[in-house]
């Protein structure tokens, strides 16, 4: 009696999944904070009747959810341009995409170019671009007017008013600051290990510049807002976003190359709505709807002809921080090969645990 | 007899054979506007065993607390051995307790338990293990010092807790009714032990409660209390045969009450017609000296009441009359019986006697009864104070 | 007993079976199996300890356990020196209201979550914050104080964090305390130092021991604390197998961290009983 009641229980909940999955098609979108605005969403399904559930992530956090679920999950993934590849050959959490169904039309076709060159892996292309932005400095003019390089950041006048992440793209542009080409010694990883060491010196060194690594850009924010920290390395949208409240911070293009980065779209391997993933793709790489995003990252889109609808203020901050000779230095991230996150990461704890 | 009393009313030092340890002159104590002890005065001799009856909520526990140190009181003094310990604090006094619920630390074994005092006063260690050895084998548990608390009887329990206190050699043990958690048997049996240990370390116990079974058994004086103050000081057969207040009478022993008017009094007796209807001849209590008309309480103990088939086994006692059984309550030497009278219709307690014609009484039966009018004793009817 | 209790008796015990087993026990050997998987090459592995040995010969990895378990200590201890007398007050002098305006007091942090609470921290401790504003204007400091980003910060919040997990316990254990035996240390001569040590000490060790193992499990567990509030130089262990789990992709390793933390502080723990003479199955019962 009791054994037939729960069977029948047991079916009942079984059908109920089953009924609640085929109810409506649902698009999950594993994305960064600003990608998937409200009021596109809400477009999106509006035309399509797809159903979009938006989880805010990471580089690091995509890809060890991904890697969790073998590819599963979700069906849209959002990460770096150069972090796909080496993932995808140590865990292959992602699917080939099928340029075929992606409206070129839509992309900036250098850009497009670029991405594909870079997320490709045994002649599969496992990326298109959707935000490109960069990281560099953001200055408080009025109290360090004389910070134009990552280095300048080790100055002594600035001690205890500085602040970055220890991440990687510290490291990176520490060792362009100091006249190194980290990219160019990706594929050699002893000299890539010479590179650390020396950057590795350096941030030891430039320690008691720091106020605190930061560790989220909210806070990191408030820091610079507060006037308890001058000078940072961080993303171009931070201090723009900065520069509306207080004309004094902005972005600054540092000297040596701010630091270029793409973020795509990825299908993860196991990927349920293929179809949704391509028509999501291709709205929000129509040029308004791009331009809607922009306004909500902050970042510009890889979205052909998206600049006509970007607000005038955001275009100007850009070409504030960016004069063209800027723009052509943007050190754009290579792909990063299996393994340099380990050699990173033992130099990053020798940094904090240094006194 | 007499002698008795003015012994207890008289101040310390006075005879040099009457040293006493304890002092309290005009102890008062209110919480708030309620006056928990009120102006109470009393002395004890030294190595005496000295009782506080009362009821619950009469202000013994706050006075055995304001001697032990815990409590203030608000006026008068309390001395030790001649000297005044106000201003030492319970850690400090010459005094230590036996608690209500004893108060054993579980945390440490019997001898740790009895040589926490002495740690305390920094008595050399050896010393300590040989007194709580010898203090173990005078409460009659010699080896027990291993032993952790939980694994003792409530009898032990309670003896345990005495060397704890005795062991410091205090000039005074407080005890706060240490009995009350124990069964009717030990109880009873823990009385007389508790009296024979008082006597063998012949030290002053001062010992609260509300049972009268323990403070008359044990007792040299017994203190009643009610109300914050103390009615009657004396030693038990003073208080029980002839008490002075009308909630002495009631509250120590059994006995029957009627409340009435007197007739007529005089030096030989007092008649006093009962709000039942009866007509009885009573004496007037010591210092008392009512006049007609007056509202009084007559006292009858159950056992000064004689019991008699038939009317001439009474003889020519003062107070006679009949009635009916009501019921028997059998209690061995104890046993009582519960009589209606037929003119009044009101109960009355006989203690039934042992021998003869009355252990085949049965409910229903008809019996004569009476007592002597100098074992009816007449008190000014006080207010509510149902003992 | 008949099939159908039995049966009843099976599917009350189902949910906690399940729990167990799906929530504990599977995943901490599934966890176990890649901690002993050593990397060798892309997609390659072999068995081996390597990642247990990476712990003790890489000396960054033991100091920060070290540095983690100390800090975990010291938070415990001064969490019991500011929560016994809180706890006493509680306990034994409060009565009615009071006792129960004190005792939601001490909840009262717990209703916001632990980001919120760790930043209203921040607030207060920044170098723009309230109380170096507060310092200025009282004259005592004539620049702004950075109060944050240091050790102390990390102290601060691993304790104030922690505080009612030693309180309640503390609180409980303390009730039980009769008023009597506390008299009783008095009487027979012992003051307020002696009485606290041989008799509310003793008696409330059962809530100090177990109230001492969850804020110290729960200090060497926190990671939002140290991270938000730490210092640069600042290392946490469980930051560090955060990094080996999210950042460096080296699960193998943040595997291998958690089974030595769990082993570790579980040894840590066991020490402690040791050295203060107390037992868990005292504490539990």
């Amino acid at each position: 009696m009791i054994k037939k009641a729960l069977l029948g229980a047991g079916i009942a909940a079984l059908l109920a999944g089953t009924a609640l999955s085929a109810q409506a098609e649902t698009l999950r979108l594993l994305t960064w904070g600003g990608y998937a605005p409200d009021k596109v969403v809400k477009m999106f399904e509006k035309e399509t009747g797809i159903k979009v559930k938006v989880t805010k992530s990471n580089n690091e956090e995509m890809i060890a959810k991904l890697r969790a679920t073998g590819g599963g999950g979700f069906d849209l993934a959002q990460p770096s341009q150069d972090r796909i590849t080496g993932a995808q050959a140590e865990y292959n959490i992602y699917k080939p995409i099928d340029l075929g169904r992606i409206k070129k039309e839509l992309f900036i076709p250098s850009m497009l170019e670029a991405t594909k060159k870079n997320t490709t892996l045994n002649g599969k292309v496992y990326g298109v671009p959707h935000v490109w932005g960069t990281s560099g400095l953001v200055v408080n003019r009025d109290k360090a007017p004389d910070v134009k390089d990552y280095l300048d950041l080790c100055n002594p006048k600035y001690k205890g008013r500085v602040s970055y992440r220890l991440k990687r793209p510290t490291l990176i542009a520490f060792a362009f600051s100091m006249g190194m080409d980290p990219f160019a010694a990706y594929s050699d990883k002893a000299k890539y290990g010479e590179i650390l060491k020396k950057v590795e010196a350096k941030l030891i060194e430039c320690k008691p510049n720091v106020k605190a690594y930061w560790t989220g850009g909210d806070a990191l924010l408030n820091l610079l807002r507060s006037g308890e920290v001058w000078a940072a390395m961080a993303w171009d949208t931070g201090g723009w976003k900065l520069n509306k409240e207080n004309p004094a911070i902005t972005f600054v293009a540092p000297k040596s190359g701010a630091l270029g980065w793409i973020d795509t779209f990825a299908l993860p391997r196991k990927t349920k709505a293929e179809d949704a993933a391509y028509k999501w793709i291709n709205f929000v790489m129509q040029p308004k709807i791009a331009a809607m995003i922009t306004a909500a990252a902050g970042n510009f889109t890889a979205s052909k002809g998206a600049d006509a609808y970007v607000e005038e203020g955001l275009k100007k901050r850009f070409q504030e921080s960016f004069p063209q000779e800027a723009i052509d230095n943007i050190k754009w991230y290579p792909p990063v090969p299996p393994g340099l996150e380990e050699m990173e990461g033992k130099v990053l704890d020798r940094v904090k645990a240094a006194k | 007899m007499a002698a008795d009393e003015t012994l207890v009313g008289s101040v310390c030092g006075t005879k040099e054979t009457t040293a006493c340890d304890l002092e309290c002159r005009g102890v008062t104590k209110r919480f708030g506007s309620f006056v928990a002890v009120g102006d109470v005065s009393f002395t004890v001799p030294r190595g005496s065993f000295f009782s506080i009856l009362g009821p619950s909520g009469c202000g013994k526990t706050t006075l055995l607390r304001m001697i032990a140190g815990f409590l203030q009181p608000d006026a008068g003094d309390i001395l030790i051995k001649g000297r005044s310990v106000l201003d030492e604090p319970p850690n400090r006094r010459p005094v230590n307790m036996v608690f209500q619920h004893l108060a054993l630390f579980p945390m440490m074994d019997v001898a740790g338990n009895i040589a926490y005092g002495l740690r305390r006063r920094g008595v050399p260690s050896a010393e300590i293990v040989r007194k709580v050895e010898d203090a173990l084998e005078r409460v009659g548990l010699p080896g027990y010092g291993a032993k952790r608390i939980s694994q003792l009887s409530g009898g032990q329990k309670q003896r345990v807790a005495i060397a704890r206190a005795m062991v410091l050699e205090p000039d005074v043990l407080l005890l706060d009714e240490p009995l009350g958690a124990l069964d009717l048997k030990l109880r009873e049996h823990m009385k007389v032990e508790l009296k024979k240990l008082q006597n063998r370390f012949g030290t002053t116990f001062v010992y609260i409660t509300h049972d009268q079974g323990e403070a008359l058994v044990m007792s040299d004086q017994v203190a009643v209390m009610n109300r914050g103050r103390f009615e009657q000081v004396g030693p038990p057969p003073a208080l029980y045969y002839r008490p002075q207040t009308p909630f002495v009478a009631g509250f120590v022993g059994d006995t029957n009450r009627w409340r009435g008017k007197v007739l007529t009094a005089d030096a030989t007796g007092v008649k006093v017609s009962t709000d039942s209807g009866l007509t009885l001849l009573a004496v007037s209590a010591a210092g008392m000296s009512p006049s007609a008309g007056d509202e009084v309480d007559v006292f009858v103990r159950p056992e000064a009441i004689a019991l008699s088939r038939d009317e001439a086994g009474l003889g020519t006692l003062d107070n006679r009359m009949g009635g009916e059984v009501v019921s028997l309550l059998f209690n061995g030497a104890n046993s009582r019986v519960l009589v209606r009278e037929k003119n009044s219709g009101g109960e009355v307690d006989v203690t039934l006697p042992q021998a003869g014609e009355m252990h085949e009484l049965k409910p229903g039966a008809h019996v004569h009864f009476g007592w002597r009018a100098d074992q009816a004793l007449c008190f000014p009817a006080s207010g509510g104070d149902e003992a | 007993m008949s099939a159908r209790t039995k049966l009843s008796l099976i599917l009350l015990f189902a949910p906690f079976a399940l729990w167990l087993g799906v929530l504990i026990i599977i995943p901490h050997i599934d966890m176990f199996l890649v901690s002993i998987r050593e990397k060798i090459g892309i997609g390659q592995y072999r068995i081996g300890p390597a990642n247990y040995m990476a712990f003790f010969t890489e000396p960054l990895y033991w100091n920060t356990f070290m540095r983690t378990a100390l800090m975990s200590i010291a938070a415990t201890l001064l969490t019991f020196l500011i929560g016994f007398p809180v706890a006493f007050y509680i306990a034994k002098v409060a009565r009615g209201r009071l006792k129960t305006t004190l005792f939601l007091m001490v909840l009262l942090p717990f209703w916001v979550s632990e980001l919120v609470r760790t930043f209203g921290w921040m607030i207060l401790l920044r170098e723009t914050g309230v109380i170096s504003h507060t310092l200025q204007w009282l004259g005592l400091v004539h620049r702004p104080v950075e109060l944050l980003y240091n050790d102390g910060a990390i102290m601060v919040g691993l304790v104030y964090t922690s505080m009612l997990f030693m309180v309640v316990p503390l609180v409980t254990t303390l009730d039980s305390l009769d008023d009597e035996l506390i008299e009783a240390g008095y009487d027979l001569g012992g003051n307020g130092w002696s009485v606290l040590r041989e008799i509310v000490i003793p008696h409330a060790m059962p809530g100090i021991v177990s109230g001492s193992i969850v804020v110290f499990m729960l200090s060497l567990g926190n990671y939002l604390t140290p991270v938000l509030m730490g210092g640069k130089n600042s290392l946490w262990f469980t930051e560090q197998i955060y990094q080996q789990f999210i950042v460096r992709f080296n699960w193998e390793q943040g595997a291998a961290f958690g089974f030595l933390l769990l082993f570790l502080s579980s040894l840590i723990v066991w020490l402690g009983l040791k050295i203060t003479g107390q037992t868990l199955r005292e504490t539990m019962g």
